[in-house]
């Protein structure tokens, strides 16, 4: 049985959905001639820009091109605004979680959430422990994965509490489209989200150590060949920073500092964009060639500032994402705006028995895996498949989470043969440092392939600009 | 800024400058070995060697020296480092490293170059063609040159960019003069033949000083008026004295923690390449000046490295 995706951009009668509309009487009027010529600009212009994914695994090190898809993802303002709503609340809830895990852990005495659940997460940082960071935030920089079901209601994917990427693409896609179509941008008032580096610096301006002016951000890279080593770039760029990798840093007298022409220069806060275990080899993994010795303890005199917080993966979890709502309940005393995708634990006997007989309707990941990689989805997986997914499965229950096979939305899509609808997803940044903030709009990832509904750019999706319109 | 961005942008300037007075000794020598009488061939194919250092690596991977081995070595080998290929190869991995640092058109230029050498094919550089590629690479290097001159923000990057572009330059100008003058020696009484008047225009082709010593001196080629125009002209861009001045004029704008060491040499070889007589240099031995000035040239990099860019 086929079964009905909700459509983005028109409702079931086929209409037009009226957010749609401007864009749809523009893409009737102007020649398919016209917006082909414009797509293969927009190629030629990322590429020379230089707006490339280095995959990972691949032997020639390759940049790949992710494709960028000029048929806006379009969102009305109201829906926005109770998007903004949810989001917000998520965020404050996931880092009154963290602050409350490495303090009193209130919410495992209440019995809310089971204490194994969260201490023996192999996320959870016992050097975190009793440890003050600036407004109690851990989270500064959330990447919330949300997507539209059938029934048209969103729901949250997962939360990405380490460092979330994309957001570089969200501002060069929209610096493409009013490059390549200013005329659409005449017919309709689309919310600007070009001040997000601006946001961006202010919150890591507000976590600076002892509420101190004028500190130093720096952007902290594994170097030039990690996969968002671009993004990386580009946000140092944008917010006039230095990108600095470990070998720049330094720890002396208690402080971190930078090595540069001048000589030292004191650095206070740090956008890293490296995992824990690199961040520090004297404390963390000490083959680590990308960190820098006696990070932590500077960290932990609270003489500088690191976004995101060391250990804040344990929120972001796929085995924690089911407490979320609970969590929304127990800090706040909301109820949570956002949905909740159910979710089976596979280390509960219960549920893992559930799972065993359901796979073939059933997406299966990684608790800690990111990145569509190591996930089974079951309707889209042949036997066998699902047979060799069983046996890693059963061989360490712990380390999986089952979802049903939620269904995205789609969005109208150039493919080769003109345009058809194609899956997409919604990544929103949200920013947490003195308060909570974020751009109107987001990454839109789309599956490129009929029917698919992995969206991941090292999986092959690509992406859309996200329009917020009145 | 970043003494690891500091640093690939001296080499990224070093390797470019390297690539191209690469080019203008092997082209030079091309045309001494192709037009020019056969008493001195050996010699003539001997000094690209001499002058960068690389005679015992070439002797390793080559049986006889001739044009095509040499070119063959000093122009294409990806595993010999001062390799034309290796240098245009090396600066494109330094732009790559800080394309954010610098300005696109700079990295666009470097990468471009790159590839483009990259897909030459081997005929195009040995045999007839070498001319039109030493030409190409110094056409490349002044793109890249004019292109960061007239793009990149007068701060650190163009800073510690024309240092390393002006130390290679001085380096290489003093390595050219020391080792032709040495082949030269023994007919310098002989000035005015129709063999030195090859030896000697070439020389100063290789530097690009062949009209700019007919402009200034008007006169026949004499051997110690190359050599002053070499070393001591201040208006000629690839002597001595002007590359010194003009690694003098950097170090001014930057500022390091311990640094008065460079600052001081550089100026001790301003001052002594200012106020020199050609004649008194002649006097105690023209390869002996140039000895020094070159391990001075060397010494200035490593203090350079160790004041503004971090491990030496």
């Amino acid at each position: 049985m086929q079964r009905r995706h909700y459509d983005e951009m028109h409702a079931a009668d086929r209409a037009v959905r009226p957010h749609y509309r401007a864009f749809a009487e523009w893409l009737a009027a102007t020649p398919a001639e016209r917006v082909a010529e414009k797509r293969r600009e927009a190629d030629l212009l990322f590429h020379r820009v230089g707006i490339t994914f280095a995959v990972y695994g691949d032997q020639q090190g390759a940049e790949r091109l992710i494709p960028f898809d000029t048929i806006p993802r379009i969102i009305p303002r109201a829906e926005w605004e109770l998007l903004v709503r949810g989001l917000k609340q998520r965020v404050a809830a996931l880092n009154c979680f963290l602050h409350d895990v490495y303090h009193s852990q209130e919410i495992l005495k209440a019995g809310v959430i089971p204490p194994e659940q969260v201490l023996t997460n192999s996320a959870y940082q016992v050097a975190m422990l009793g440890l003050d960071l600036p407004h109690q935030v851990y989270a500064h920089v959330a990447g919330i994965d949300l997507i539209r079901h059938d029934d048209g209601i969103w729901y949250v994917l997962e939360d990405n509490l380490r460092t979330p990427s994309g957001v570089s693409y969200m501002l060069e896609n929209r610096k493409m489209m009013m490059r390549l179509f200013p005329e659409l941008f005449e017919r309709q008032r689309v919310h600007p989200v070009e001040h997000y580096p601006a946001l961006l610096l202010e919150t890591l301006r507000d976590i600076a150590p002892h509420a101190m002016r004028d500190a130093t951000v720096v952007v902290m890279t594994p170097g030039q060949y990690n996969s968002a080593y671009f993004e990386h770039a580009f946000l140092a760029q944008q917010m006039g920073v230095e990108l600095v990798e470990g070998a720049d840093l330094f720890v002396k007298d208690g402080h971190v500092f930078m090595r540069t022409t001048g000589g030292r220069q004191r650095v206070d806060v740090i956008y890293r964009r490296i995992d824990d275990a690199f961040l520090d080899p004297l404390a963390f993994r000490e083959d680590s060639l990308l960190g820098v010795p006696g990070l932590l303890s500077v960290y932990r005199a609270g003489n500088v500032s690191l976004a995101n917080a060391i250990g804040s993966g344990v929120a972001d979890d796929k085995s924690t994402y089911a407490y979320v709502p609970d969590m929304i309940r127990f800090y706040l005393g909301e109820e949570p705006l956002l949905a909740n995708v159910p979710t089976w634990q596979c280390r509960r006997a219960e549920d893992l028995a559930y799972v065993n007989g359901h796979l073939a309707e059933l997406v299966v990941k990684e608790v800690q895996g990111s990145g569509g990689y190591g996930m089974l989805i079951g309707p889209a997986s042949t036997a066998a498949q699902i047979e060799a997914f069983r046996e890693r499965l059963n061989a360490n229950p712990a380390n999986y989470i089952a979802q049903p096979t939620l269904s995205l939305s789609t969005c109208p899509t150039f493919v080769e043969r003109g345009i058809a609808p194609r899956h997409v997803d919604l990544r929103p940044f949200v920013l947490s440092g003195r308060e909570v903030k974020l751009v109107p709009g987001g990454l839109s990832r789309v599956a490129l392939d009929e029917g698919s509904l992995v969206v991941n750019s090292s999986q092959g999706g690509g992406t859309k600009d996200t329009w917020v319109v009145d | 800024m970043l003494s690891r961005v500091a640093d690939r942008i001296f080499w990224m300037s070093r390797q470019m400058e390297r690539a191209e007075n690469m080019a203008r000794i092997l082209g030079v020598t091309s045309n001494l070995v192709l037009f020019g009488a056969s008493e001195r061939q050996d010699e003539n194919l001997r000094a690209p060697l001499t002058i960068t250092g690389t005679a015992a690596p070439f002797a390793a991977k080559h049986e006889a020296l001739t044009l095509n081995a040499l070119i063959t070595f000093l122009a294409l080998d990806e595993t010999n480092p001062s390799s034309i290929y290796s240098c245009l190869r090396d600066a494109r991995d330094n732009a790559h490293a800080v394309r954010w640092q610098i300005t696109s058109e700079m990295w666009e230029t470097l990468n471009a170059t790159w590839l483009e050498v990259r897909s030459m094919r081997r005929e195009r550089v040995i045999g007839a063609g070498a001319t039109q590629f030493f030409d190409w690479v110094k056409e490349r290097s002044h793109l890249f040159r004019g292109v960061t001159y007239g793009t990149i923000v007068r701060g650190e990057a163009f800073n510690f960019s024309r240092l390393g572009t002006f130390l290679e330059r001085a380096d290489n100008t003093a390595r050219i003069l020391d080792v032709k003058y040495h082949i030269l020696l023994p007919a310098v009484e002989d000035v005015g033949g129709a063999l030195d008047y090859y030896q000697w225009a070439a020389l100063l082709r290789s530097v690009s000083a062949f009209e700019t010593y007919r402009a200034l001196y008007r006169d026949q080629i004499f051997p110690i008026k190359v050599a002053e125009l070499l070393v001591l002209e201040q208006r000629m861009p690839r002597s001595l004295a002007a590359c010194v001045a003009e690694l003098n004029q950097s170090l001014e704008r930057v500022e390091g923690e311990h640094d008065h060491t460079v600052k001081r040499l550089a100026g001790e070889l301003l001052s002594r390449l200012t106020h020199a007589d050609i004649e008194e240099i002649f006097r105690g031995g023209l390869h002996e000046f140039l000895t020094t000035c070159l391990a001075d040239f060397t010494e200035l990099g490593i203090r350079i490295q160790r004041a503004y860019l971090g491990m030496v």
